[in-house]
């Protein structure tokens, strides 16, 4: 396999997007990724999307997107994994450029989620869990990570207080982010008084409903030496696993073996252990999740999430900052582009883009993308050339 | 949804019919055709006795389409006696009491009515065995 370069990285502002269409919002975070790039050449593309069928009545997109975006004879692939749509748009990406099928490929992650009603998008959403054993019986998402929350509280003692300073924490990071959806910090009390949603999870554990998309250009490493005008970043390593669907069916469901899975596959490529990553993004899609990835992925123990948050080890200026760019819960989470805004992320920090929310000097970051509840994962190492 | 998909969903959701692997004796729910645990392939069908423990459950406040009369409701993931986990609604009981380990029993109840067609659906739901 060839090793392969991200040379371009863009995004569009995340947000209710009621004056944009789900191709104006692809096209557009993929004309930002070309020019980012300086080169219009993609010889294959690959989209993201969860469910345009249900949010917007529009299926086919791998032949809409190439369409409108002026390349409507390169090969295109659509691939859903729910909320790890983006994540696999990606490493289908990398298999294009590593395989030598092609040698400049565009992975373009997209979800326009406010075109239909609040309970038209859970049900949508519903559709990543167990259709005829979970969501026939009225579970939701918000309901099935409030039953992993009620686990991990009693288990290990958690509390609501831990699980809000996630949200705190991402929060005050996505204030320094023009992309994010919702750029203002939230205080403990904001969160701990906001509706409760599906007990105990409350608004604020919620990542928003959000119209977005990102994309980033893929290539070899020697082509990218073609590339000077930013530092090059490097995919070290992919991962990918999946789990049972349905929740009830784990055997430890406080366990997200997809995700461990993953981002082992994804360090021992890479050669790299979790202790050598400067930072992450990681799939904060409600506030427990962030916890449970933490736990899972061995930056701290099992039950030591909750307490570490608070301590702020994963914040900003922490020891292993967590979602530098607010995460899903400020960012906003448009389910197919969520994967792919995190690998945008990782490269704009690893070539010291990041404005106000810059790390000091990171080298190495790592991106764990999930669907549902956990029933598949995606992960990818990233490093920058010195 | 159209008829033959509730239809198909009949010995499930009116009986809680699982699969006993034939081979390893571990029984799936929903049964499957391939063995979860061994890989096997032939399997026995058995009605599960319904009697178990809360491991986990929430309150659903907001609710998706179709179940909006119906919130706040507790839905959880009941291990059964036989080592199934299932997840279901708990109903005729106060929600805000419910603890993990309450034992519960499941019933045969309505669920809803689906949509444009009308058709009143059906399932187990499980019930406290102490009135809370
Ligand atoms: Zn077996």
């Amino acid at each position: 396999m060839r090793d392969v370069a991200i040379i371009g990285i863009g995004i569009i502002k995340f947000g209710e997007l009621w004056e944009k269409s789900l191709r104006d919002m692809a096209v557009e975070a993929a004309l930002n990724c070309l020019t980012d790039a300086g080169t219009d050449r993609a010889d294959s593309v690959t989209i993201g999307c969860m469910s345009s069928g249900v949010f917007n009545g529009q299926e086919h997109l791998a032949s809409l997107i190439p369409d409108y975006l002026g390349k409507n004879n390169i090969p295109a692939t659509r691939v859903e994994s729910a909320c790890a749509s983006g994540g696999l748009a990606v490493r289908n990406a990398y298999m294009e450029v590593a395989s030598g099928l092609s040698d400049y490929s565009l992975a373009i992650g997209v979800e326009k989620m406010t075109d239909v009603s609040t309970g038209m998008a859970t049900y949508a959403l519903a559709t990543a869990c167990d259709r005829d054993y979970e969501a026939f019986h009225g579970i939701t998402f918000p309901g099935l990570y409030a039953m992993l929350a009620r686990a991990h509280m009693e288990r290990y003692d958690t509390t609501r207080e831990q699980l809000a300073q996630v949200a705190v924490k991402n929060h005050s990071n996505g204030a320094l982010n023009p992309f994010a959806q919702y750029p203002f910090p939230v205080t403990q009390e904001a969160v701990l008084s906001s509706t409760m949603i599906a007990d105990p999870l409350r608004l604020l554990d919620c990542s928003p409903i959000t119209d977005g998309a990102a994309a980033v250009l893929l290539t070899t490493v020697e082509e990218a030496k073609k590339f000077k005008s930013s530092p090059m970043v490097i995919i070290r390593g992919v991962g990918s696993a999946t789990d049972t669907l349905a929740l009830s069916q784990r055997k430890d469901m406080l366990e997200l073996g997809a995700v461990k899975k993953a981002v082992h596959r994804a360090l021992k490529m890479a050669g790299k252990k979790i202790q050598d990553i400067d930072f992450a993004e990681v799939h904060d899609c409600f506030t427990i999740s962030e916890i449970l990835v933490m736990e899972t992925i061995g930056i701290v123990k099992p039950g030591q999430g909750g307490p570490a948050t608070i301590d702020g080890l994963t914040a900003l200026d922490g020891k292993f900052p967590l979602n530098p760019s607010g995460g899903l819960k400020s960012k906003g989470h448009p389910v197919g582009a969520s994967g792919v805004a995190q690998v945008y992320e990782a490269v704009s920090q690893l070539r010291g883009e990041s404005g106000k929310r810059q790390l000091n000097n990171p080298k190495l970051a790592l991106t764990q993308n999930m669907g549902g509840s956990g029933g598949s994962c995606v992960c990818h190492v990233l490093e920058v050339k010195d | 949804m159209n008829v033959p998909k509730h239809w198909r969903a009949i010995p499930e959701r009116y009986r809680m019919e699982a699969g006993k692997c034939r081979k390893c004796g571990e029984i799936s729910f929903p049964s499957r055709l391939i063995c979860p645990a061994c890989n096997h392939n032939e399997f026995d069908l058995v009605n599960l006795s319904g009697k178990g423990k809360l491991l986990t459950h929430t309150i659903i406040r907001t609710a998706p389409e179709g179940f909006g009369d119906f919130a706040p409701y507790a839905v959880g993931i009941v291990e059964l006696e036989e080592g199934v986990r299932i997840m279901g609604q708990i109903t005729d009981c106060d929600p805000e009491k419910l603890k993990t380990g309450d034992k519960l029993t499941s019933k045969f109840r309505r669920m809803n009515e689906e949509g444009k067609t009308g058709m009143i659906m059906y399932s187990y739901k499980f019930v406290p065995d102490i009135g809370i």
